[in-house]
């Protein structure tokens, strides 16, 4: 693949008071890449997806997405650019079904120009886009459940669901397997790489078999600085990622 | 969201608005004036649920609304003699001007204070319905009977004191508003104001700029409140600053949580049920406040979602 970028941030900082979550970060990514940020509890992954996303503006730094600048761009004209979240803790709508729940991503889509356009949206073209979504990720059988009566697992799926019927370019997905039972994460691998074959993954995960497994390439956060970035052999072999994350002995 | 119950819900809600318009013939001339009274209010209601029950903002300020569409369409007709329709546009275009300019200041505030703002305005524009007394006549208010002309269609005449006027132009209007506010809320913009009302942040990061659609609602929310208005100066001939008095906010507030914030139905039912509540109890006492509020209690105890979100809930898992 060319190497060209589809997402760049330049020295992007951002601090809360005197606490500098993300600091002069420079990150980039290819198309149709699975990236993983690592790093340990507090080292400023979120934040640094959060800045990306546009869910916080940050303090300094530059961030371009196709070669367009769009550090001051809103949240959801990012969504809009391609640029899609989901969330560390789940949050689907718990009183909507999941039908719903996907329809609002779907629709988001076809809801481009005007205002009478919008208006007419048709439900059968939103129900297909919904049904393609959910059953990518398996839950085609509870398209008309609440989706606050499903399990954990199931929740953090639809999440994803919504994630795909957006159509993103990036997909940020942020501890997607946390909460997952052991045979859900193996089931979350395939998806993933599913996924990755339409759009570029940024995943920010704890779990390493997970990561090692899916990443491409790994960038290490810690204190919210990048201290460390490249393939997951690499990774493990870093000295300064063992010390920061890894603990000196989990190279073993 | 099936076929089954699109089909359910178009039946349901066509049979109410048939049903309102066949009662004329079999209600007496008592019921007959209050059922019309009920739609114009009905109407006010079924707006004001739009921006509560499917977009979660609580406004304080509807009587602002309902009271320019009142002014707009009275004083037209006092002052320049307006005919109906001509007064009636000016009253919903006024409305939706207000809004509009009420909307861009307010949008961005949410609950409490949302509700705070729009107090304050709604209280500013009744002080202003008093300030200028000389136009207005304030509290007293205006009749507007003899200046009204009657409607003319096709060479035949149809005057606004015929008690059968007054009811299938209140059913006409209320008919618009519901079938409008089923429309809305079915529709991809319905969707929205639903996962605004239950999660803002979210949504903004599903991609929507949820600014413009709470913009949206409050604007068509407050531009039948102001049909309504309008309607009510026509059919009942009176402009008084009353109804721009914080009861007239409170009242379509009161109405939709009676019948079930979030339903198309409730805020109908809950008009004519607080309406025929008030009438018989104050025809029983010289207290009737006090067996509305006893009612109002045990309706909240028993039924916290309002009286349609209760059958919601139980029995009909479908209705919108």
């Amino acid at each position: 693949m060319a190497a060209v970028t589809l997402l760049e941030t330049k020295q992007i900082s951002r601090s809360f008071g005197g606490l500098h979550a993300v600091r002069n970060v420079d990150l980039q990514l290819t198309p149709g890449e699975i990236r993983a940020v690592i790093g340990p509890n507090g080292a400023g992954k979120t934040t640094l997806v959060s800045l990306i996303s546009g869910r916080l503006p940050p303090t300094s730094g530059m961030i371009s997405f196709k070669g367009e600048d769009i550090t001051q761009l809103r949240s959801w004209s990012r969504v809009t650019r391609g640029i899609v979240y989901t969330f560390q803790v789940t949050s689907v709508y718990p009183n909507l079904s999941c039908y719903e729940n996907v329809a609002l991503a779907a629709q988001r889509g076809m809801m481009r120009g005007g205002w009478i356009e919008r208006l007419i949206v048709s439900e059968q073209r939103i129900a297909k886009r919904v049904e393609s979504a959910l059953g990518r990720v398996g839950l085609t059988s509870e398209i008309g459940r609440q989706a606050g009566e499903l399990p954990y697992g199931h929740q953090r799926l639809l999440e994803v669901a919504m994630g795909l019927a957006l159509e993103p370019e990036l997909l940020i997905m942020d501890e997607p397997t946390q909460g997952l039972a052991q045979h859900e994460i193996a089931e979350f691998c395939d998806l993933t790489r599913v996924i990755a074959k339409d759009a570029t993954v940024l995943l920010i995960e704890h779990n390493m078999s997970v990561v090692l497994e899916l990443a491409e390439r790994i960038t290490v956060m810690d204190k919210g600085e990048v201290i460390a970035e490249g393939t997951p052999a690499e990774i493990e072999q870093n000295s300064a990622v063992q010390r920061a994350y890894l603990g000196t002995d989990a190279a073993a | 969201m099936t076929h089954n119950a699109t089909t359910k819900v178009l039946v349901l809600h066509l049979a109410i608005i048939v049903a309102l318009f066949l009662a004329q013939f079999v209600l007496g001339p008592y019921h007959h004036t209050n059922v019309a009274r009920i739609m114009v209010f009905g109407a006010f209601a079924v707006g004001y649920n739009v921006l509560l029950g499917y977009t979660g903002l609580m406004s304080l300020g509807h009587a602002m609304f309902f009271a320019t569409g009142l002014y707009g369409a009275g004083l037209t007709v006092y002052y320049f003699g307006f005919g109906a329709i001509e007064a009636f546009a000016v009253g919903v275009a006024a409305t939706f001007v207000v809004a509009a300019i009420f909307g861009l200041i307010v949008v961005r505030t949410a609950g409490v204070s949302f509700l705070i703002v729009s107090l304050m305005f709604a209280q500013a524009a009744f002080l202003t319905t008093l300030y200028f007394n000389r136009i207005t006549r304030g509290d007293e208010g205006f009749v507007i009977s003899s200046q009204l002309r009657p409607l003319e269609i096709a060479g035949a005449s149809f005057p606004f004191s015929d008690p059968s006027m007054k009811y299938n132009v209140a059913w006409l209007v209320f008919a618009v508003s519901f079938i409008a506010s089923v429309a809305l809320v079915r529709s991809p913009i319905g969707r929205i104001w639903i996962a605004i009302r239950e999660n803002e942040a979210r949504t903004r990061m599903l991609g929507y700029n949820t600014y413009k659609y709470k913009f949206l609602a409050l604007v068509i929310s407050a531009t039948i409140a102001g049909a309504a208005g309008a309607t009510y100066a026509l059919l009942f001939s009176y402009v008084g600053s009353t109804f721009a008095s914080i009861q007239y906010s409170i009242f379509p507030l009161l109405w939709t949580l009676v019948g079930g914030v979030g339903t198309i139905i409730g805020p109908l039912l809950g008009t004519g049920l607080m309406f025929y509540l008030i009438d018989i109890a104050s025809g029983l006492t010289e207290s009737h406040l006090f067996v509305v509020g006893a009612v109002l209690v045990v309706l909240i105890l028993w039924l916290p979602k309002g009286i349609m979100g209760g059958i919601r809930d139980r029995w009909l898992p479908w209705l919108p």
